[in-house]
This record gives structure tokens, C-alpha cells and sequence, in this order.
């Protein structure tokens, strides 16, 4: 009894310590505040990504396991790499776009006085910040063939009528111009942020060293804004991969077939077509190929950062 | 689109695989109680969804069940991701109004409603419903193409509609677009275009799969039915591979064209938004090929869950549902846009007298059985059919062929599709 009571606070004292150590530790305060997101994390994207591979290894009745069977499938069908080029197409092209938009931009709203350029920079988010299904539906009324506002416009200048969406090349320009309009926003305040960080005293030796406005940008601007450059393109291209809305609200993959982007095929044929294990593998066919370019940038961010220190 | 309904084929299907498919309920002598979750399709008409929850709170009182319904819209197909997350999850609602491929898909999920459908069949007729499609008549069909689809659908009267084949139809799209008027036939990949398509392409026997589930493809008839849509194309509206449903409608309403095919939604929209558009609408029947007078037809099923707890409950609220008297309530609720299932409910009033002009909807439940309901891609099995359809094959062939591919590669490409298609 006494070696008990004498034992208990014995025993007891340094688990408490650890304990209160641990606390102190700013990598476990850290961790239980982050803890919350971490489940959501996990409850939200985790488990889903997890079903989804589960879904895709299973027959169309999603009866029996197939194993790698649904992608094998898709290899062979032409309309699945027709998806895929212009998954590519879309994606490459909107985000090259985007990025020179929002670069050009990027750099007037940088020259306009600092006292206006609140109101610019407000005024250029707008595509950005007003929830795409909303903004897609009102560029649908402009591409609409019977009430095209676009089409009314070029009719005024004697310009016949443009099938923006019946056509499959004018579908995916309109497609990938809306793309653009919304998402060029995006990199335009983040190229923005990074083109107010570089030090001026930069620009102040480049010009005591009689460097011209292009050797200025190639040479100070551009590789002090390499790395948010990449982030921003590789960021963008997840989300442009990914793309849903735009797609399905202008054209529905259509007309036959040649706007579909992964996301929205994978829709088609899953729900809509009730393959839910082939939708499945659609979707994930993505994640390969924004592996391989998240690891090409990063490596290239990883290896900038470590010269730069 | 189309609302209710059940083909003889389709219940005889899906009652076979053990499935719960029933359009338009009823059951007597059940003593249901408990709770009961019904999910609906938002229907597009203000005030149908009252009268459906008025119909469902009377069976409720009756029975003393408590029940809750949500409507679930269509648009953006939010039903069926529903009835997906349902499938899986195995919860949710007791009963489902099921669009027209789904009961086929759940068929070993739903469950057995064959002896209510007897009883059903014996009460109300077969099951033979229909669907018509809207013309702009009158004076643009008339005067541009010297067809009078009045004079060949007169209200109250069998129709006389021998000369209304698939070439006077020719003839008058191309009469109508010399004439600025052109037919709005949409080449999309939703169900207004693909039910046209669909309706035609049997119009010529042109079957892509056959009952057995073979590929047939490269037929003459499948030839056929696609030289003639690239006939017929060249006078239709250049953008129309990128119509959805609502384009037809608002071409019609927006006085640029002679005919669409559609049901009397947008005779509907017309009476309230452009009076003097309606005035000139008449629905009329199908032209006919050589093959026959085909009509596109799309139900929507009741379907109970076999993982529902109330699921007596259910089977006498689908009954209930199905007495003519609450059908023809729903029916005029919906301004006689929703169709019963059973011929022997083809003729109310609603149809007679709904105007302007009056009786123009008198032929659209196709009381006199003149034309031949099928959906697209029939008769194909189900599992494969919904395949096509959804992927909308058909319009896809009709586009590829018409843009300038050659037809035997348009063809091709559509056997390796089907061929995809097969997987179970």
C-alpha cells in the first residue's frame, strides 16, 4: 500500500513533464492546429481520391474486381485520347495565355501611381472573384445560337455569324477564351505580389550599369520572379486539368466530343452514362499526368531556391 | 423531359430482372404506416409539384403514414447524381421517381412490383404512352411549305396523316429554310436531339444494336437513315450540333422557325411569354419512314428501393398515384404536358380543351395509337442502349457525316463506340 502511494506521484511526475514539454514544443502546437484541416483534409479529398481508385479497379456493375481492366479499356478507345489531347490542348493553351495576359497586366497595373491602382486591381479581379457557374452562364447568352450578343455585334459590321459553339474548333476557342477571362486574374495579383518584392536597389544597378527596359526584365525581373512564375503555372494547371464547370455549362463536351476534358467525360460517361467504374478511371488519369509536371516544377523551384540561399 | 410513363417493353424488362419499375401507383387494402421518403422530379410547371403533394398528403391522412417529399430537379442532373449517391450509400429515399435509363441500371436494387402493375394493366389499359412532338403550324408550315398539319391533326378527329412521310418532311424543311423559316431540329447530344434522331434513325428499321445485343452498324438501313439526316441537315440552322434542350425552345419562341420536335413544353412558354407565338403552335405526330411512324418516347418511373424499410407503404402510395383520377389531377396540373402510361388514359379533357389554339394538344397523347413509341436506341439492350443514348451516338453520326467525313468512316467509328459499349 505505502510502495503504491508512494509510487503514483513518482511514476506519474515525468509523464506530466513530457507532457507539458510536448506542449511547449512549437511543432505540436503546430500540428494540433492544424489537426482540424488534417481530417478535413483526410475526410474530404483523402478518402474520396481513396474510393475513387477503389471504384476504378471494379466491373460496370460494380460487381466483381478488375483490377487494371478499366484502364486497359480505355486505352483502346479513340474517343478516351482524343480526351486526353485536348485535356492537354485546353489546359497548355489557357495557361500560357494566362500567364502572359497576367504578366502584361501585371506590369501596367505595377506603373499605374499608387493611388489608383487599388481601383485597377479591383476592377481586373472581377472575372476571378465572381463564381464561375454565374460568369459561364452569361458568357453562354453571348455564345448562344440563337441570341448570340457576339453575333449580333459582328452582324452590325456586315461579318456573318459565328457558330461559337456548333463548330468544333470556334467550341474550343470560346471554351479556352473563357478559361482565359477568368483564370488570367489569378496570375495577374500574383505576379503583382512578386513584382513588388524585387528590390528596387535591382533596378538602380542595372540602370547604373546602362541596362536597358528589355535587359532590366530579362535580367532582374524575370529570374526574381521565376519561382512564383512556376508556382503560379503549375498551380493553375491542376485547377485548368481539372476544369469542370466551364466546359459542361458552355458546350458539354460538345459538338461530338471535341470540347470533353477529363472531368467532364468522366461525368458524362459515369453519371450520366452510368459507369460510374469508368468515369472513375477517367478522373484519374489526370493525377499521372499533373504528377509528372508538379515534379518537373517543383524540382525546378527546389533547385532555384537552394542556388538563391 | 417527358414525365411518367412506362412502356409495355420496359416494364416487361425490368419486371423481369425483379425490379421495381412502375409508372403511376396504386394499391388497395394496404395497411401501410410509418415514415416514407419519396423523392420527385422538380417538375418544370409552377404549381405541379403542389398537386402531386396534395395526392401524397391525401394517401398519407388515409393510411397514416408520415411522409416527406423533396423535389429533385433534373437540371444540371442532379437526380441523377442522387439516385448515384443512393445506389451506393444503399439509404436515402423509400421512393424515387427514376428518369427513363435508371431503372435498368438499379434493376438489382429495386424491387418487385409485378403484382401491382396486373392490377394496374387490368384498370387503366396497357401500358402505351406517348409522346407527340411540337410543330409551329399554321401559317409558316402552310404558306412556305404547303403542309397543313392541322388539316392532318384536327382536333377531335383521327389523324390523316398518310401523305406525312420523312420526304414531305424533307420537302418542307427545305421550303421552310428557302423561306427564312427553318426547321429547328437540334444536332446535340441532349435528349431533344437525340430522340429526334433516334425516332428517325427507326423511321428506316436503322438499328446501331439489335434485340439480341449484335452490333449492326454497317447496315444499308443505318446508310439510309444517315444520308437522309445529311439531307435534311443542310436546311437546318448551322449551329445546330451545339442545341441542348432549351435552344429548340427558344428558336420556336423567338419566331425563327417553322417545327421542332419537342413536347409542348415550349407551346407552354409560349402561351406566356409570346401569346401571339403560341396561337400558331399545333402538335402533331411524327412523319413516317419506311420502316413505320415512330415517336420518341421518355418516361420517368416510380422505382422503390429494396432497401427501403416501408416498402409496403410505398407499393400503396404508387397505386394510390396511379388511380385515374389522381393522374388526370397531375395531368392537368401540368397544363397536359405529363403523359400517363396506360392507354386507357389518353383522353382526358385537358388535351381537348387546353388552348390557344384550342385542341392543341389533342393529339399529343396519341389517343388514336398512330404512331409507334419507342425510345432511342431501342431495341437494343437496355444496358447497352443507354450507352448509346447517353453518348448520344446517333446525333454524333449524323454530325460526323454531315461535316464531310466519309460514311463508312463514320460508320466505323460508330461500331467501335458500340463495340465499347458491350462491357458488363
Amino acid at each position: 500500500m505505502v510502495d503504491a502511494v508512494l509510487r503514483t506521484p513518482a511514476s506519474s511526475a515525468p509523464l506530466r513533464l513530457r507532457w507539458r514539454n510536448a506542449m511547449r514544443r512549437k511543432s505540436t502546437l503546430a500540428f494540433l492546429m492544424t489537426l482540424p484541416l488534417i481530417l478535413l483534409v483526410a475526410l474530404l479529398v483523402l478518402y474520396p481520391a481513396l474510393y475513387s481508385i477503389h471504384l476504378a479497379t471494379l466491373n460496370k456493375s460494380m460487381e466483381r474486381f478488375v483490377g487494371l481492366g478499366n484502364f486497359l479499356f480505355l486505352f483502346k478507345r479513340e474517343t478516351f485520347w482524343m480526351v486526353v489531347r485536348q485535356s492537354c490542348l485546353f489546359a497548355i493553351t489557357a495557361v500560357i495565355f494566362k500567364a502572359l495576359i497576367g504578366f502584361i497586366v501585371a506590369h501596367l497595373v505595377h506603373n499605374v501611381p499608387s493611388k489608383g491602382q487599388r481601383k485597377w486591381r479591383g476592377m481586373l479581379l472581377v472575372p476571378w472573384v465572381i463564381p464561375p457557374a454565374m460568369s459561364c452562364l452569361a458568357w453562354l447568352w453571348l455564345f448562344d445560337p440563337s441570341y448570340s450578343a457576339l453575333n449580333w455585334v459582328l452582324e452590325r459590321f456586315g461579318i456573318a455569324p459565328v457558330a461559337w459553339t456548333g463548330d468544333a474548333n470556334w467550341a474550343r476557342f470560346s471554351v479556352i477564351l473563357v478559361n482565359i477571362w477568368i483564370g488570367a486574374p489569378f496570375f495577374m495579383i500574383m505576379y503583382l505580389a512578386a513584382l513588388k518584392s524585387v528590390p528596387e536597389q535591382l533596378y538602380e544597378a542595372a540602370a547604373i550599369d546602362g541596362a536597358n527596359w528589355w535587359q532590366r526584365l530579362w535580367f532582374v525581373t524575370l529570374p526574381m520572379m521565376r519561382n512564383i512564375m512556376a508556382i503560379t503555372a503549375l498551380f493553375s494547371l491542376i485547377v485548368t486539368f481539372a476544369n469542370f464547370d466551364i466546359v459542361r455549362i458552355l458546350t458539354a463536351g460538345g459538338p461530338i466530343d471535341r470540347t470533353h476534358v477529363f472531368a467532364t467525360w468522366a461525368f458524362w460517361v459515369g453519371i450520366q452514362g452510368n459507369d460510374i467504374p469508368l468515369g472513375a478511371s477517367v478522373s484519374l488519369f489526370m493525377v499521372p499526368i499533373l504528377t509528372v509536371a508538379a515534379v518537373f516544377i517543383l524540382r525546378d523551384v527546389h533547385r532555384r531556391a537552394s542556388e538563391m540561399s | 423531359m417527358l414525365k411518367s410513363k412506362l412502356t409495355r417493353r420496359r416494364l416487361l424488362s425490368t419486371t423481369a430482372a425483379a425490379t421495381a419499375a412502375i409508372a403511376m401507383p396504386h394499391v388497395r387494402g394496404a395497411h401501410a404506416a410509418g415514415k416514407l421518403s419519396l423523392g420527385f422530379w422538380d417538375h418544370w410547371v409552377p404549381g405541379a409539384n403542389n398537386t402531386t403533394t396534395a395526392l401524397v398528403n391525401e394517401w398519407a391522412a388515409k393510411e397514416k403514414v408520415e411522409v416527406s417529399v423533396d423535389y429533385i430537379t433534373s437540371q444540371g442532373n442532379k437526380n441523377l447524381l442522387t439516385i448515384a449517391a443512393e445506389a451506393q450509400a444503399r439509404s436515402g429515399h423509400d421512393v424515387f421517381q427514376f428518369p427513363t435509363w435508371q431503372p435498368a441500371d438499379h434493376a438489382n436494387r429495386l424491387d418487385p412490383v409485378d403484382e401491382i402493375m396486373a392490377e394496374l394493366i387490368k384498370q387503366n389499359g396497357a401500358v402505351n404512352p406517348t409522346v407527340e412532338y411540337l410543330a409551329r403550324a399554321d401559317d409558316l408550315m402552310r404558306q412556305h411549305a404547303g403542309i397543313d398539319v392541322v388539316a392532318m391533326y384536327p382536333s377531335g378527329a383521327p389523324p390523316k396523316a398518310e401523305a406525312w412521310t420523312l420526304d414531305a418532311f424533307l420537302k418542307g424543311a427545305e421550303a421552310c429554310h428557302k423561306a427564312g423559316f427553318p426547321f429547328g431540329i437540334g444536332l446535340g447530344t441532349t435528349e431533344d436531339n437525340v430522340d429526334t434522331a433516334g425516332a428517325i434513325f427507326q423511321s428506316f428499321g436503322a438499328n446501331l444494336v439489335d434485340a439480341k445485343g449484335d452490333i449492326a452498324v454497317k447496315t444499308d438501313s443505318v446508310r439510309q437513315a444517315l444520308e437522309f439526316y445529311k439531307k435534311l441537315a443542310q436546311w437546318l440552322p448551322p449551329d445546330a450540333p451545339a442545341w441542348d434542350n432549351a435552344s429548340n425552345n427558344k428558336y420556336l419562341i423567338a419566331g425563327k422557325g417553322a417545327l421542332i420536335m419537342n413536347p409542348p413544353s415550349a407551346w407552354a412558354v409560349a402561351k406566356r411569354d409570346a401569346p401571339k407565338v403560341a396561337e400558331q403552335l399545333w402538335t402533331h405526330g411524327m412523319p413516317a419512314g419506311p420502316k413505320g411512324r415512330y415517336a420518341p418516347f421518355l418516361p420517368y418511373f416510380y422505382g422503390i428501393w429494396n432497401f427501403s424499410k416501408n416498402r409496403s407503404a410505398a407499393k400503396s402510395l404508387l397505386l394510390y398515384l396511379s388511380q385515374p383520377s389522381a393522374v388526370e389531377k397531375m395531368v392537368n396540373a401540368s397544363a397536359g404536358y405529363d403523359l400517363p402510361a396506360f392507354e386507357k388514359l389518353t383522353t382526358f379533357k385537358v388535351w381537348a380543351e387546353e388552348s390557344p389554339p384550342k385542341g392543341t394538344l389533342y393529339h399529343y397523347p396519341n389517343p388514336y395509337n398512330h404512331q409507334i413509341l419507342s425510345v432511342a436506341a431501342q431495341p437494343a439492350p437496355p444496358k447497352i442502349a443507354v450507352q448509346i443514348y447517353t453518348q448520344a451516338i446517333q446525333t454524333k453520326m449524323v454530325v460526323r457525316f454531315m461535316q464531310g467525313e466519309p460514311l463508312e468512316k463514320t460508320l466505323a467509328w460508330a461500331e467501335t463506340e458500340v463495340e465499347g459499349f458491350m462491357r458488363t
